[in-house]
């Protein structure tokens, strides 16, 4: 009942963005352009240019994809240091308690 | 088992929501251009001394335990990804992002948070046309500073009142959430209101935040306790040395 409830709850979230159109990049704005420039603009302060613009095109798309992966690249290669766990010296097979219960039997 | 299906199902369909919704966006961050210079620079000076203080903590923990570097390195990486993941909230119709210093703040402690927000900051104000050079320092400080010590703050309190562990991850993230965008909102009513009074200009910024950022901090509050409790789980003796808990809570 409960997997069934999530699935439902997944499927009215995912089911807009896989069926239909694609909604398009101006339906769905960052707060900086809905907020923070809108309201700038209404006191008289616009935006300039960065230094350098990477929205050309799919450039923007590009160098985001480039510093996702570079950025989770450094991210698991931490954690896996992290995670890591720290091998014990291995220890030679004369020493294991079963060979030394032989030996004692021979 | 069961569980274990359904955060799978979960993860996966988030993961092609996502995938399906999210474009290349500028997101959060003041742009360049919006504060006037005196603004600018006065955040810049204000942004200045937490970033030294934090270069010099990170000599300090990197000259007395090489074993926190990954940690610096995964929290670095952590914080970038997130601060530049534009997450689209359906209730609101626009997209923002969490920030990450919530949890950086937790486990490095304020000051190497900011600094790891920093350097975040700086390569998306360089590169993915996200913030702007010039609204760098205000940029630092609300993400930066008053994120990382909202999260810091809040987890720290709320551990000392006895509340367990993932109560207290998913609070202090969703305040330091919170607590970015309240300091974006002051910044941006004092640089932008000119002659006019600052406190109607404050509010109306606020308040046109809530929609995208009320859902926004409870999925950073989220997050932030998911990965507390994880590395809980995997690594408690990593908590005890950040000071994040006391040697007798590791059992928790």
């Amino acid at each position: 009942m409960r997997l069934f409830f999530l699935v439902y709850i997944l499927l009215i979230f995912a089911l807009p963005a896989l069926g239909g159109e694609k909604p398009e990049a101006k339906k769905w704005p960052g707060v900086d352009e809905a907020v923070v420039e809108k309201i700038a603009k209404e006191h008289g302060r616009e935006t300039r240019e960065p230094l350098i613009n990477t929205d050309k095109g799919d450039i923007l798309l590009f160098v985001f994809l480039l510093a996702g992966t570079v950025g989770g690249f450094v991210a698991g290669y931490s954690w896996r240091a992290l995670m890591e766990k720290r091998k014990e010296p291995e220890t030679s097979s004369f020493n294991t308690a079963d060979n030394d219960a032989g030996r004692i039997k021979d | 088992m069961r569980n274990r299906k359904s955060i799978g199902l979960i993860s996966a369909g988030a993961a092609v929501w996502l995938v399906m919704y999210a474009t290349p966006a500028h997101a959060m961050h003041i742009p360049e251009g919006i504060l006037p210079f005196s603004w600018a620079a006065f955040w810049f000076a204000v942004a200045l001394p937490f970033i030294a203080l934090g270069l010099r903590k990170l000599n300090t923990v990197s000259a007395d335990d090489l074993s926190f570097k990954p940690l610096i390195g995964l929290m670095a990486a952590v914080v970038f990804i997130i601060s530049c993941m534009p997450v689209p909230v359906p209730t609101a119709g626009t997209c923002s992002h969490p920030c990450g210093t919530g949890i950086s703040g937790i486990l490095l402690g304020p000051f190497l948070s900011i600094l790891v927000a920093s350097v975040a900051l700086l390569i998306q104000a360089l590169f993915l046309a996200h913030g702007g050079l010039s609204t760098l320092g205000a940029n630092i400080v609300s993400m930066g500073i008053m994120g990382s010590f909202a999260g810091y703050f809040t987890f720290r309190l709320l551990r000392a009142f006895g509340v367990n562990l993932s109560v207290s991850g998913f609070t202090a993230g969703l305040l330091a959430d919170w607590a970015t965008y309240l300091g974006t909102s002051l910044e941006l009513a004092a640089g932008i209101r000119g002659d006019s009074p600052f406190f109607p200009i404050f509010t109306k910024i606020l308040i046109a935040f809530i929609p995208t950022q009320l859902p926004l901090g409870i999925l950073e509050g989220a997050m932030t306790a998911g990965m507390v409790m994880l590395l809980h789980r995997k690594r408690p003796d990593l908590l005890v040395k950040m000071k994040v808990l006391k040697p007798g809570e590791t059992a928790e």
